[in-house]
């Protein structure tokens, strides 16, 4: 019975989710001629700056992330029961809205003509470059991918039992050392997941450097799409920049993890 | 007599206009242990909550040794606090979770191990000091929880139904390590609880409390036969609770019948409650008493019987070793100083 109903679920992820895997690879290993390679694998190495803006402008975005939407989700576990799905609500709401159509906002708002510039043009500022730029890239991503932060981190935060932060205030913390003593390590498994949820994401897009990061900041999501549907149609070349990818962020979580479990080893 | 080491003067609180405290006054006497007792949303749980520093009073004082700590946070209260189900850090083992009060306040490694030890051997949980918490009994829990307020040598010790998770066995075992611990150590215990039994066997001093009042104060033997009203004396043990008159000191009319009672000071025809214990009526031949009824229920409950005889305008509760016949008319006896005369609330 067990078996039976499972059977879907295992079919769709060897179609969908195997399968694919698999091709990406042998693409990755292969030559147009179907022949094995590495060639494919070492041509990577030649966009490795590439890779490091990709890491560090996800890594960055991530990180404000995760300081925009803490003391939020603290704020908003702490509100009024009936007032916290109002909030949850406003916060989701870009999401509802088109991702380019949200892009395409932030162009008009930072343009040379934009109207920030435009509103700094009344008091006598010159304009400034603001869009095409890598702060560009990075707001954008924060703005797209916070929620994707504030969700993990409010549903965990929220579960705190309101008794154990009154323990700790019992055993002599303030506020300032019960949120370092209990509430982030209680909150650890949120911030784990929310910081997975934008740094993924984050890593691999190519529509907000595209939008708004101009044509001199290409991430590892430009130099993909490229060898696929851009004028350097190399798919070998393409599948092997995503097969490199896969494993970068397998490791950066692998070792996130384990920085988790060595936190619980060394606490519990 | 000990000093007071707590005072409650004119305390009042109400959450969304409904009022939870009406006015408490309290004295808490060192190295006593003190009961709060009655029914949930009495408001027992919220005057211990105002002594550990977690809620403000509307109005009124909380003094410790006679300094007001109105304005003091709880993390600078020389009072700790063992939750309701025990609210432990999850993320801890048990030596951290009990050495948690010390390493904040910066204590030395040596003496936090040396203090821990010592309360893992006060708590009988020595040996499990690796332990994560969810591979603990709820009795173990407890006991951590317990260790975890008391090393930080508190003055006071506020207990909030410490005991309401544990099956029964458990639970008695845990009174009498509780009692011990108090004793051993020489503080001042102030426990929450809605079970009279616990509190009859625990305490010192027993504050019994219901709708945001204090009905009475006393020891628990004073609280037990001296009930100041109705609620009291129903509240803790079970009672015949009856409409009486007082037609003068020393002489009582229940059920049309007049009883001698060492009752006075009532005034003259005067409406009062009249309390019986069950276990202080003995059955007879209806012949040989002013009231009789017959037998509508006998249950065996170990030790006694419990029987509810209906005479003509009360049902009575009896307990007794014997059991009646179901059925039969029965005579209903008691003495005169087994009449408790209350005011009508």
């Amino acid at each position: 019975m067990k078996k039976l109903t499972s059977a879907p679920y295992i079919l769709w992820m060897a179609v969908f989710i195997i399968v694919p895997l698999l091709m990406v690879a042998y693409f990755a290993f292969t030559n147009d001629t179907g022949e094995f390679t590495l060639d494919n694998l070492a041509a990577v190495s030649q966009y490795s700056n590439i890779f490091i803006r990709s890491i560090w402008l996800a890594a960055i975005s991530t990180v404000i992330c995760l300081i925009i939407a803490y003391p939020l989700a603290i704020i908003l576990a702490r509100t009024d029961k009936s007032y916290q799905s109002t909030v949850l609500m406003i916060v989701m709401l870009p999401m509802w809205m088109n991702f380019l159509l949200r892009t395409y906002a932030w162009m008009t708002l930072l343009g040379n003509n934009g109207l920030i510039n435009g509103f700094l043009g009344i008091f006598g500022i010159a304009p400034k470059r603001m869009l095409n730029t890598q702060g560009a890239i990075v707001l954008g991503m924060v703005y797209n991918y916070l929620p994707y932060m504030i969700l993990p981190l409010y549903t965990v935060i929220e579960k705190i039992d309101k008794r154990i932060i009154e323990a700790a205030q019992d055993l002599g913390c303030n506020s300032a050392m019960t949120m370092l003593k209990v509430i982030v390590p209680l909150s650890m498994p949120g911030i784990m997941s929310g910081i997975t949820m934008v740094f993924v994401p984050a890593i691999s897009t190519f529509i907000i450097s595209r939008m708004l990061g101009g044509g001199s900041n290409l991430l590892i999501g430009d130099l993909i799409e490229m060898q696929f549907l851009g004028n350097s149609y190399n798919p070998n070349l393409g599948a092997a920049i995503s097969l490199v990818l896969m494993v970068i962020i397998l490791l950066i979580m692998t070792i996130l993890n384990q920085f988790d479990d060595d936190e619980d080893r060394v606490l519990m | 007599m000990n000093k007071n080491i707590i005072s409650l003067e004119n305390i009042s609180v109400a959450f969304d206009g409904e009022q939870i405290l009406n006015n408490i006054n309290l004295d808490i006497r060192d190295k006593e242990f003190v009961t709060f007792l009655g029914p949930s949303g009495c408001g027992k749980t919220t005057t211990l909550r105002i002594i550990g520093g977690f809620l403000k009073p509307d109005s009124g004082s909380v003094k410790f040794e006679g300094r007001e700590i109105n304005a003091l946070p709880p993390f600078k209260r020389n009072v700790n606090t063992v939750f309701q189900r025990y609210a432990l850090f999850p993320h801890l083992n048990v030596f951290d979770n009990i050495a948690f009060g010390l390493k904040v306040k910066k204590f030395p490694d040596r003496e936090i191990q040396k203090r821990v030890g010592e309360m893992l051997e006060l708590v009988n949980l020595k040996g499990f000091e690796k332990r994560s918490i969810d591979r603990l009994s709820g009795g173990q829990q407890q006991r951590v929880a317990i260790a975890r307020a008391l090393v930080n040598e508190p003055k006071v010790l506020l207990l909030d139904e410490p005991l309401g998770a544990l099956d029964l066995k458990l639970r008695k075992e845990m009174q009498t390590e509780l009692k011990r611990i108090q004793q051993r150590l020489e503080i001042t215990f102030i426990y929450v609880t809605h079970d009279q039994e616990e509190a009859l066997t625990m305490s010192d001093t027993v504050v019994v409390m219901n709708n945001g009042d204090i009905q009475q104060i006393g020891s628990p033997v004073d609280i037990y036969n001296e009930p100041k009203n109705a609620f009291v004396a129903d509240f803790i043990g079970e009672s015949n609770i009856l409409n009486g008159m007082m037609v003068r000191d020393l002489l009582v009319e229940i059920s049309g019948h007049r009883f001698e009672c060492v009752d006075k000071g009532f005034g003259e025809n005067k409406p009062v409650d009249v309390v019986i214990r069950p276990e202080d009526i003995k059955l007879t031949k209806p012949d040989d008493s002013h009231i009789s009824g017959v037998v509508q229920s006998v249950t065996f409950k170990g030790v006694h019987y419990e029987m509810l005889i209906e005479a003509y305008d009360h049902d009575w509760l009896v307990h007794s070793t014997k059991a009646a016949e179901l059925g039969s008319t029965v005579g209903i006896l008691f003495d005169p100083y087994d009449i408790h005369i209350m005011n009508k609330m």
